[in-house]
């Protein structure tokens, strides 16, 4: 007879010392757990109401500027601070972490319309309705940091005056040149007071400029003349144009694809576009009630946040038609300027009232240093609400926003409107003769044409 | 080459069997069928997966390889010895001293008949006698928690969620005491309750009462979560299918009944044996139900098909699988394990234990996670050893024996927060997220349609007439009344194909015309007139 019975010592399961760890024994075996897809189900119902009780995103407000925001621009050398222009022709930088002033630039008569940083972030030029660029030595972080200088009053490096208003200035990514928006496009550099090149393709006026990250020479303007003009450099002309129904007020280039831009539109939508392919926008993204008033990509190219008149912030995916997140407060008002920060944990948005304000980029994400396990808990919550994301529950949970009142009655309205809208088309093509109105994608019916 | 290393080979061999059969294990279920998909976005997303459940499956197989401690118990006879005939005591000369600790018999002579619980970790025991004697034990001290009387019959415990409360059917109610045997809750809507069971995934206490009704109770929040009245009469066997929280109730007609909370009449309703059932257990995998009947029969069921799988005979006044699945029964003074074979797929007869004679066993419970059987019987409470009965590797997250005060603690919450809903009690738990078959059904083709039509004839040709009187046998009659059955047959076929045809037939004329839609209410007419 061979014969063995399980026999476990309490010392060989049990710690030695007081301060050692306990010891973990491990068995993975499935009926060990009866019922765990419920479990793992209600463990995902938790995870998912865990994720609305923590949404936070409000961190908090930068007030200063004595006028609405009108501009900002991030300081690519320095992760907390950001500069922001205002109506009154105020230039701050500010220090996101302790969310005051570190310094000021005063000197623009009228509203400065337009902010931005060279790519080695020595260099902030500014432009307004003075007819002026200005441009600005940034103090190095260390100044930051001292904080002492903050009414210093700073000279410019140099100020040129043109003979029209600005819009938008953006810098180019590779060298020292920079666009500036205005009756038409010029291109500067930083050390001649007049533009080393002109641009124009229409009499209306150019109201917003962006170059493109990846390929320094390409940049894409909006017109007045409800245009998106792309240009290129090293050409002498403007490269193309495609003209929609409605305004574009901002571009934003998607950092990670960089033939792929966003144009925030006044119709309360943005449009992806395929440089390639300009005659049909890639994706629509709609949820806006009012107009898109800007837009800023998230350093990772896999979301986007807008701001808009109807005083609400959204973050959408790159690739999705609806937003995923909205942030709103009751003294935010109309928004006219967001940007995501450079580490895409952050977003903020300049708005009417005068205030910066500062939001999580993810509402419920714990900020500060993770314990491993901490991480592995955030982990397993993520991996368990996306594999039940589609159950109703879940879903209704997930998706679930509060809306201020006048954003959700808007957005009912213009449901209604849009169905409306559908309708009647939809009759149209019935009665009339077949095949003479054939049906549209809403993506098409937006754009007008495309002008070589 | 030598017949040690024949051996190691063929060991390497059974090794690499055996990790496959471990990996098969841990997939749970058979992958999805990536060539039947036609999205490939999906086809993508759903191939990752796959390879990720494989990739995991095939570390935890070699997990249990390597890491896992302890290998499980055996008892394997040699020469002409059978396992069966094997004696406790010669069991106890065999091992080592720590488990020969492990048999014993505790007398309790005046309060019995004995019922018994554990905890899930098998760390503890609550002891109940028929005339009102409770003891909480700790099993691997031999400890004595507590030890008191409440001079009243008590029929059933059962320990709640952890060894701080357990709930007592008595007399007239059931009770929820603490560890310290004061009484927390009098739950006097189950009125004279039979039989107790906890829903440990639930954190229902399941009750079913002298009339045959059945409660559910949410012990959290005290709310009675259901009440179903089984309508069979009396019954004191009820057991929890662990795999799914489906509750079972073997009736004195032979049937056994499946309930759930949320649905008044019984998810399951099978008749399993002629005479009343006397005991019933489930394999902890749940596919395997065993009942016991007063007709000396123990029936294997195989809960998917609800088919009998084996029959074995004998009585059994109680039944229990243990977790690695040897089933024990006992009868009177009689104890019987029974045992798969490794290489067959029927359980045969492992090992067996006779009591003294008077002593009526009316209890058998395997101890989680060890290698013993304890016995409740009318003179007390007895604890022998079957090799090979428990799981030899314990989670310390799922229910660990040497749990601290503070790891019970943590386990507390933790399981409150994965507390499931009553509606999560279904017969197949693991289509909880799964996606509902199309119901459609494919369109028959002509030549099945054909094939119908002739075997609804032949059908109809072979009816056998009837001896009618008054002219009506008449051979021409006969012949009419057939051609009339066939024609009947046939007629709903060719309706059938006429409908289809009319249907294609505006179709085309629809086509012909093409007309907006607006004005294709008139086409019609137009056509007619």
């Amino acid at each position: 007879m061979k014969v063995k019975v399980i026999s476990r010592s309490a010392d060989e399961f049990t710690r030695e010392r007081s301060q050692d760890l306990q010891r973990v024994f491990r068995n993975f075996d499935p009926t060990l757990r009866p019922q765990e897809k419920a479990v793992e189900y209600v463990r995902a119902v938790t995870a998912a109401k865990l994720e609305k009780v923590f949404a936070r995103p409000f961190v908090g407000a930068l007030d200063g500027h004595i006028d609405s925001v009108s501009c900002m621009a991030k300081n690519p050398n320095h992760l907390k601070g950001i500069f922001s222009g205002s109506m009154d022709g105020d230039i701050r930088l500010w220090d996101l972490a302790t969310r005051r002033t570190v310094r000021q630039f005063p000197g623009h008569q009228g509203a400065v319309r337009g902010l931005t940083s060279s790519t080695d972030g020595q260099v902030l030029v500014s432009c307004g309705t003075d007819c002026t660029v200005r441009l600005w030595k940034v103090p190095v972080a260390s100044v930051m940091e001292l904080d002492d200088s903050s009414d210093d009053p700073t000279e410019p490096l140099a100020a040129y005056v043109w003979n029209n208003a600005f819009w938008a200035v953006d810098h180019k990514w590779d060298d020292n040149r920079f666009a500036t928006a205005g009756a038409q496009v010029d291109i500067w550099d930083h050390n001649r007071s007049q533009p080393v090149n002109s641009y124009e393709w229409g009499k209306d006026t150019v109201i917003s400029v962006r170059f493109n990250p990846g390929e320094p020479d390409i940049l894409a303007t909006s017109g007045s003349d409800r245009s998106i003009t792309i240009y290129d450099l090293r050409l002498s002309s403007p490269a193309r144009k495609v003209i929609m129904r409605t305004k574009t007020n901002s571009i934003a280039w998607n950092p990670m694809e960089p033939m792929n831009f966003t144009a925030a539109n006044e119709d309360c939508n943005c449009y992806s576009y395929d440089l390639r392919k300009l005659d049909e926008p890639k994706c629509v993204h709609q949820d806006h009630v009012s107009a898109v008033m800007d837009i800023d990509y998230s350093p990772t190219g896999r979301e986007f946040v807008t701001g808009s008149y109807d005083r609400t912030v959204r973050i959408f995916q790159y690739n999705g038609g609806h937003s995923r997140e909205i942030y709103h407060t009751k003294r935010m008002q109309r928004v006219f300027c967001v940007k995501f920060t450079c580490d895409a944990s952050y977003v903020v948005s300049g708005s009417d009232d005068t205030n910066l304000r500062l939001w999580k980029a993810n509402a419920s994400e714990q900020m500060g240093v993770l314990l491993p396990r901490e991480k592995k808990k955030h982990e397993y919550q993520s991996s368990v609400k996306s594999r039940y994301k589609h159950l109703p529950e879940i879903k209704r949970i997930v998706r679930h926003r509060h809306l201020p009142k006048a954003v959700f009655k808007a957005d009912a309205t213009r449901r209604i409107q849009m169905e409306a809208e559908r309708r009647k088309e939809d009759r149209r093509r019935a009665h009339s003769a077949p095949g003479s109105r054939p049906k549209q994608a809403f993506r098409k019916k937006r754009v007008l044409q495309e002008v070589e | 080459m030598g017949p040690k290393e024949e051996n190691d080979l063929a060991a390497i061999q059974r090794g690499e069997d055996d990790e496959d059969l471990i990996v098969k294990k841990y997939q749970r279920g058979d992958g999805i069928n990536l060539e039947a998909l036609r999205d490939k976005k999906l086809k993508g997303q759903l191939r990752v997966r796959e390879d990720l459940n494989k990739k995991s499956a095939k570390a935890a197989a070699l997990i249990e390889k390597w890491l896992m401690p302890g290998g499980g118990g055996y008892l394997i006879a040699e020469g002409l010895e059978k396992t069966k005939r094997v004696l406790q005591e010669d069991l106890g000369e065999a091992v080592d001293i720590l488990s020969r600790q492990k048999q014993y018999d505790i007398v309790l002579p005046e309060f019995g008949p004995y019922s018994l619980d554990f905890t899930s970790s098998g760390h503890y025991m609550a002891l109940a006698g028929r005339k009102g004697h409770f003891v909480i034990l700790d099993m691997k001290s031999m400890h004595i928690i507590r030890d008191f009387q409440v001079r009243e019959t008590v029929r059933d415990v059962v320990f709640l969620h952890n060894e701080l409360f357990f709930a007592a059917a008595q007399k007239k109610y059931p009770y929820i005491y603490n560890q310290d045997g004061i009484e927390l809750h009098c739950l006097k809507e189950h009125g004279p309750v039979e039989k107790l069971q906890f829903l440990q995934n639930h954190f229902l206490l399941a009750t079913i009462n002298k009339s045959g009704q059945l409660r559910y109770q949410d012990v959290t929040t005290g709310e009675i979560v259901g009440n179903l009245r089984t309508g069979q009469g009396r019954s004191n066997v009820m057991e929890v299918n662990p795999f799914n929280g489906v509750v079972a109730v073997g009736h004195s007609r032979g049937s056994v009944s499946m309930w759930k909370p949320t649905t008044a009449a019984p998810l399951v309703k099978m008749l399993c044996h002629q005479g009343p059932v006397s005991a019933m257990a489930f394999h902890s995998n749940g596919h395997l139900m065993a009942t016991a009947g007063m007709e000396r029969k123990i029936k294997l069921w195989d809960l998917r098909k609800f088919q009998v799988l084996q029959t074995l005979h004998g009585h059994a006044q109680t039944l229990e699988f243990s977790q690695k699945g040897l089933l024990a029964g006992a009868t009177g003074s009689c104890v019987e394990v029974w045992k798969v074979e490794s290489g067959t797929s029927s359980y045969e007869s492992y090992m067996s234990h006779t009591m003294a004679k008077g002593f009526q066993v009316g209890r058998v419970a395997f101890q989680p996670y060890e290698d013993v059987l304890c016995l409740g019987h009318s003179k007390g409470y007895t604890s022998i050893l079957i090799p090979g009965s428990g799981e030899p590797n314990f989670d310390t997250w799922v229910a660990n024996p040497f749990e601290t005060s503070k790891q019970r603690r943590e386990k507390e919450i933790h399981a409150l927060l994965d507390k499931l809903p009553p509606e999560a009690i279904m017969l197949d738990p693991t289509k909880i997220g799964a996606v509902r078959p199309a119901r459609k059904k494919e369109k028959p083709t002509k030549k099945e349609m054909e094939e119908e039509m002739e075997a609804a004839i032949a059908a109809a040709k072979d009816i056998k007439m009837k001896k009618k009187t008054k002219g009506r046998n008449k051979p021409s009659k006969r012949a009419k009344k057939k051609q009339e059955a066939v024609e009947k047959a046939k007629r709903a076929f060719l309706q059938h194909g006429v409908a289809e045809e009319s249907s294609k037939k505006r179709k085309r004329i629809s086509e012909e015309t093409e007309v907006p839609i607006s004005l294709q209410r008139f086409v019609k007419k137009k056509i007619s007139g």
